[in-house]
């Protein structure tokens, strides 16, 4: 693995090779009093964020400490990206100062691919290799956050092969969804979207999942329901009515979610919007994994990058 | 100065002729002719005689846009693709909006001398779609300008879109609509459908150009006047222009040689080279738009030649712009997406990139047949010959070529305007 821009880049064998290197990197840290392995001391992460992010970027950030790289974070706020700097020299400076993986978070679908294919181009002139971690760009994908989705899955019911999993609202402008549909499928799960027309993009019948638009008659077969987040300025009439016709014909209410089984596992990539897309009561419920999927994170992404600069244990 | 073609086939066609010119006039063809005193010769046995190339839609991007494309440099790639005539789109900054604005344009063409440029006016002031430009003023201008467009923005307008119709008919000039309906098109960023749904990019719907053409021709037959597409790109649009030229709406046509050829499936690098608008569509679209065009119903092939320079392509998809240069790889898509699957010939070629496009646009030495006493306006082809596209060597100070490295069908030996070789083997002779 030279990148990790897109689930695509793996196949079946190589997502459970970073599952159980996370899980292996989780029971490494366990009995710890210090929690520190050596294994990155000596490499440079850099996390360069073009949107705001708290989860993922402490998440990488921990990541990259627990493994003793150098971590350095560059808000593009704060960096020369707001004085005008395009992506391209941004990306030729941070491999200039030697970074050894940029993880990536842009606004625009396929800016880790650019960065990518610059890296690979400058490689072959300066000999220096950056490898890229796309941490989510625009509505096309964010890879870490389906492993880290996968690897919750796995821990709660044992196996991702078989299992039916619901993702369930704007699946049209969810970078969330399609990482996570193309990798569950991957792994052998039956995933079902479950949106209004509105909210799904056009040709998602050639996805390798099924299409609903009815929560209700859902629910009771799901083995794992995904809520994606909901942004308020989606919901002004051009996609949706209202936010509180949403919840109500979307959200996954008390009533709602006494409809799915007793094992069933509610997830949330966060952040949430309780009371819209997601019930406080259910949020906060034993069925709820969503602070297992924090927790599940910071491991995930440390067998991400362990996989990417030490090379992975084939 | 003098000029001696020898066995060479107009149109590809019959037994090969020798063409004889002098003073910019075709004076003599047949077999067995001998080259009059002082002439240069071109040994063009094997080569296609065709009417120089017009070309309705092509961005020089001078004055304002130098780092991408000069009327110097667009003219020197317009003559090695075969082009004698080029029509430049108004936006440029400043804008082609004035009579000053389009008599610089076409007067910067004539010192450079290797195609006639004529500058398309703007239809409103400053492209915004607001207040009606002074078309009157621009038609009878030094540049005489024959066709108007807002090309790049759509007249959104119906109101202004109808006003520009009912003047452009007294005036006797063409309304060159871009159709696209901005609000089916927010944010857009490729062709709504399969693979942009996948790579996340936002989608420029189809029916956002269909429904533009639809109203338009509606409201070009209300006013008697000519109405011309832009880059059609969509199989559906095809519908709607049988219909209206059924109908007997004055309505012409043209679609790109990408969209000829290149769909979306390659957009999976988000490599901005085949960023575009209208953006790269389906298989099913690129067949429709080469049986359209072979049928008559899309009339003309027209570049969209779109220089950028580095800068402006060499970013993240979003914020890249769209275009692509089409003036030097023009003939050699058409000879394979339409030629070489036997949708056109010679004939063919000859009337989707000259005579058509000259009649659209009111070009009366443009076109024409190869014939005695007809101007000597033409471009030598060897069909037989293939070339690999690699955008540093084209003429274009822009390099933003899709096709780079791709091997193509048939190149430009020679071309000739009013009797003047402008380009020959490869070379631009200003």
């Amino acid at each position: 693995m030279k990148h990790l821009l897109s689930v695509t880049d793996l196949d079946a064998a190589a997502a459970t090779g970073l599952l159980d290197t996370s899980d292996r990197l989780r029971q490494a840290l366990l009995g710890r009093e210090v929690r520190k392995l050596p294994t990155l001391r000596g490499r440079t992460v850099i996390t360069m964020f073009y949107e705001d992010s708290t989860r993922t970027r402490v998440s990488f950030e921990i990541a990259g400490k627990w493994m003793s790289a150098d971590t350095v974070n560059v808000a593009a706020k704060g960096s020369s990206v707001a004085k005008g700097e395009s992506l391209r020299d941004t990306s030729l400076t941070l491999s200039a100062i030697g970074a050894d993986c940029v993880v990536v978070r842009h606004p625009a679908s396929g800016a880790a691919h650019r960065l990518a294919s610059w890296a690979d181009r400058d490689r072959a002139g300066t000999g220096t290799h950056t490898c890229i971690v796309n941490a989510g760009d625009g509505t096309h994908e964010h890879p870490t956050q389906a492993l880290l989705d996968a690897a919750t899955l796995r821990d709660r019911l044992g196996s991702i092969a078989g299992r039916r999993i619901g993702i369930v609202g704007d699946v049209l402008h969810s970078r969330v969804a399609r990482s996570g549909v193309f990798l569950l499928s991957t792994l052998g799960a039956e995933v079902v979207l479950v949106a209004p027309p509105m909210l799904l993009p056009v040709g998602v019948e050639q996805w390798p999942c099924r299409v609903s638009s009815e929560l209700d008659a859902e629910l009771s077969t799901l083995d794992a329901v995904m809520m994606l987040r909901v942004q308020a300025e989606r919901m002004h009439g051009s996609f949706f009515p209202s936010s509180r016709e949403y919840a109500s014909r979307y959200g996954l209410s008390e009533a709602r979610a006494a409809l799915l089984p007793e094992h069933a596992v509610v997830l949330h990539p966060g952040p949430m919007v309780r009371g819209m897309e997601i019930a406080s009561s259910v949020a906060d419920s034993p069925s709820s994994a969503i602070l297992a999927q924090v927790r599940n994170g910071v491991h995930v992404r440390m067998a991400v990058l362990y996989h990417l600069l030490a090379g992975a244990p084939e | 100065m003098n000029l001696f073609l020898s066995n060479t086939r107009p149109y590809g066609d019959g037994d090969p002729v020798d063409v004889v010119v002098c003073d910019g006039v075709i004076t003599e063809l047949g077999a067995g002719l001998s080259a009059p005193h002082g002439a240069e010769t071109i040994d063009a046995a094997g080569l296609v005689l065709l009417p120089g190339f017009v070309d309705l839609h092509t961005h020089l991007r001078e004055p304002g846009g130098e780092e991408s494309e000069t009327i110097a440099t667009g003219s020197a790639a317009a003559a090695l693709g075969g082009f004698t005539a080029v029509f430049a789109m108004p936006n440029t900054d400043p804008v082609a909006d004035t009579e000053v604005v389009v008599e610089h344009i076409h007067r910067r063409g004539r010192e450079v001398g290797l195609v006639d440029v004529h500058p398309v006016g703007a239809v409103t002031v400053g492209l915004e779609g607001q207040k009606m430009a002074e078309l009157g003023t621009m038609a009878r201008s030094r540049a005489q300008v024959r066709m108007f467009s807002d090309d790049g923005r759509c007249i959104h307008d119906p109101l202004i879109m109808r006003r520009a119709l009912e003047y452009a008919c007294v005036l006797d000039v063409v309304i060159a609509q871009h159709a696209e309906d901005h609000r089916l098109t927010a944010d857009a960023q490729a062709h709504e459908g399969v693979v942009a749904s996948r790579l996340g990019l936002a989608g420029w719907p189809a029916s956002a150009e269909e429904t533009i053409v639809a109203r338009d021709c509606v409201l070009a037959r209300e006013a008697g006047a000519a109405l011309h597409v832009c880059h059609v790109s969509s199989a559906r649009t095809v519908e709607v222009l049988r219909a209206a030229k059924a109908a007997g709406v004055r309505v012409s046509a043209e679609v790109t040689p990408h969209h000829l050829l290149l769909t979306d499936a390659a957009l999976t690098s988000y490599d901005p080279v085949h960023k575009v608008n209208p953006p790269l569509r389906t298989a099913a679209d690129t067949h429709a738009m080469r049986q359209a065009l072979a049928q008559g119903l899309i009339d003309v092939v027209a570049t969209d030649h779109a220089p950028h320079a580095a800068q402006y392509k060499d970013t993240e998809w979003q914020a890249a712009r769209p275009g692509m240069l089409g003036l030097q790889t023009a003939l050699s898509v058409l000879v394979l997406a339409c030629v070489e699957p036997g949708l056109l010939d010679w004939r063919g070629v000859a009337r989707v990139l000259s005579e058509r496009p000259a009649e659209i646009a009111g070009l009366p030495d443009q076109g024409r047949a190869i014939a005695v006493g007809e101007p000597a306006t033409f471009t030598l082809v060897d069909p037989d010959e293939c070339w690999t596209v690699r955008g540093a060597k084209l003429a274009s100070i822009a390099s933003n070529t899709p096709y780079e490295g791709m091997r193509l069908p048939a190149t430009v030996v020679a071309t000739v305007l009013r009797g003047r070789i402008t380009a020959r083997d490869g070379q631009a002779r200003p």
